[in-house]
């Protein structure tokens, strides 16, 4: 009972306390959720905007949700195989972009 | 003035939403305003029995969808205070049985009913269409959600309770409803004093979301469910006061919060009570 773990100076941190860390990290992973279907788009759709700028090896794509304790991040690893230049054209023929 | 519809949600069952949605219909309705509970929980309905008049139902509103009632048979009044009516469910059916365009349509049948006044006779709208929804986040929600233009989310100091009402509030921003308000349900105002449970603050703090009011726990909820008398007709308790306060709220009236201290002070004697439990901490 608290008045008495208070009164003793025991105890440590209230059930209150930890009900309110453990829920703020569940709603952070909550609101974070995201389906196979829902990252699988994500991923098309960042093919699409990537290669409009550069050759990227699409086998080798990973792009994952990472989960910390306190925060969640889109991790994305994308191997370039080679950056277009002006209008769309590679950067080994750059005077074809000039003109 | 134009009938509001509201829907009283939660996402997690068990946390209190019929008994909220008929101690608020019965307040509204004491308060003088024209209110109608509508049960959407088909194949599991509660409200008819919450409210104490579960031998008068004869339709539901799965008959009046399907025209095999009309919306005026279905319709229960409640003769404890003018201006209550309930609309219950069908027992004997599922989710399935309706669909969002039916669940609007009936709503939309609702505004247009016309309320005779019970001592002037003056014919007028319901103020106040009530939705109690089933709890999931499936079908039955979507179709109790779907004619709604406000909602009032339930939850309980309980982090399932508290996930749960977070999930829902996200599906019902999506929907357009607003506002969005939330009532905290079963609070232990001496737990909290004594760090064992969430306060209101916590909970405020992850949802986000305009509060609305906090209902006590109290006894007297289990006995007016026993009695099949919605505590806001005539019981003075805690609760009571609480739900009457949310009801003048959604009003649109500026009522203070519950003095929760003062109901949570207790005496030396259940200071000793307590102590001798030997309650468990956690």
């Amino acid at each position: 009972m608290g008045f008495l773990a208070r009164l003793f100076g025991g105890g440590g941190e209230s059930s209150r306390d930890r009900a309110k860390d453990r829920l703020r990290i569940v709603l952070i992973h909550d609101r974070t959720d995201i389906s196979p279907q829902l990252l699988n788009d994500l991923r098309e759709d960042m093919i699409d905007v990537l290669t409009k700028y550069m050759d990227i090896d699409h086998d080798k794509i990973e792009l994952n949700l990472d989960r910390e304790d306190q925060a969640v991040a889109l991790v994305a690893n994308v191997p370039i195989l080679r950056i277009k230049r002006g209008n769309g054209s590679l950067d080994d023929s750059p005077r074809a972009a000039r003109n | 003035m134009a009938t509001r519809v509201i829907v009283i949600t939660s996402g997690k069952g068990g946390v209190g939403k019929t008994t909220s949605t008929a101690n608020i219909a019965a307040a509204l309705a004491k308060f003088g305003k024209k209110v109608v509970a509508v049960d959407a929980d088909v194949g599991l309905r509660n409200l008819d029995v919450i409210m104490g008049l579960e031998n008068r139902v004869v339709y539901n509103f799965i008959d009046v969808i399907e025209n095999t009632a009309r919306l005026e048979a279905a319709l229960v009044r409640d003769k404890r205070v003018p201006g209550l009516y309930l609309l219950p469910a069908a027992q004997t059916r599922t989710k399935d049985a309706v669909n969002q365009e039916q669940m609007i349509d009936l709503c939309e049948q609702l505004k247009n009913f016309e309320v005779q006044d019970e001592t002037t006779g003056a014919i007028s709208h319901f103020d106040f269409i009530l939705l109690d929804c089933p709890a999931g986040i499936e079908g039955g929600f979507k179709n109790a959600a779907v004619g709604a233009d406000e909602a009032l989310v339930v939850t309980t100091p309980e982090i399932p309770a508290v996930r749960d009402a977070d999930r829902i509030i996200g599906m019902l921003e999506s929907m357009g409803k607003s506002p969005i308000r939330l009532i905290i349900n079963r609070l232990r105002p001496n737990m909290v004093n004594d760090g064992d449970m969430l306060a209101k603050e916590d909970i405020l703090d992850v949802l986000a979301i305009k509060l609305i009011g906090i209902v006590p726990e109290d006894e007297t909820v289990i006995k007016s469910t026993n009695n099949g008398e919605p505590m806001t007709l005539n019981v003075e308790s805690p609760a009571a006061q609480a739900y009457l306060n949310i009801a003048d709220r959604l009003i649109g009236n500026d009522v203070p919060l519950m003095d929760l201290q003062a109901y949570a002070s207790r005496g030396f004697m259940q200071w000793l009570r307590n102590l001798f439990k030997g309650n468990k901490r956690r």
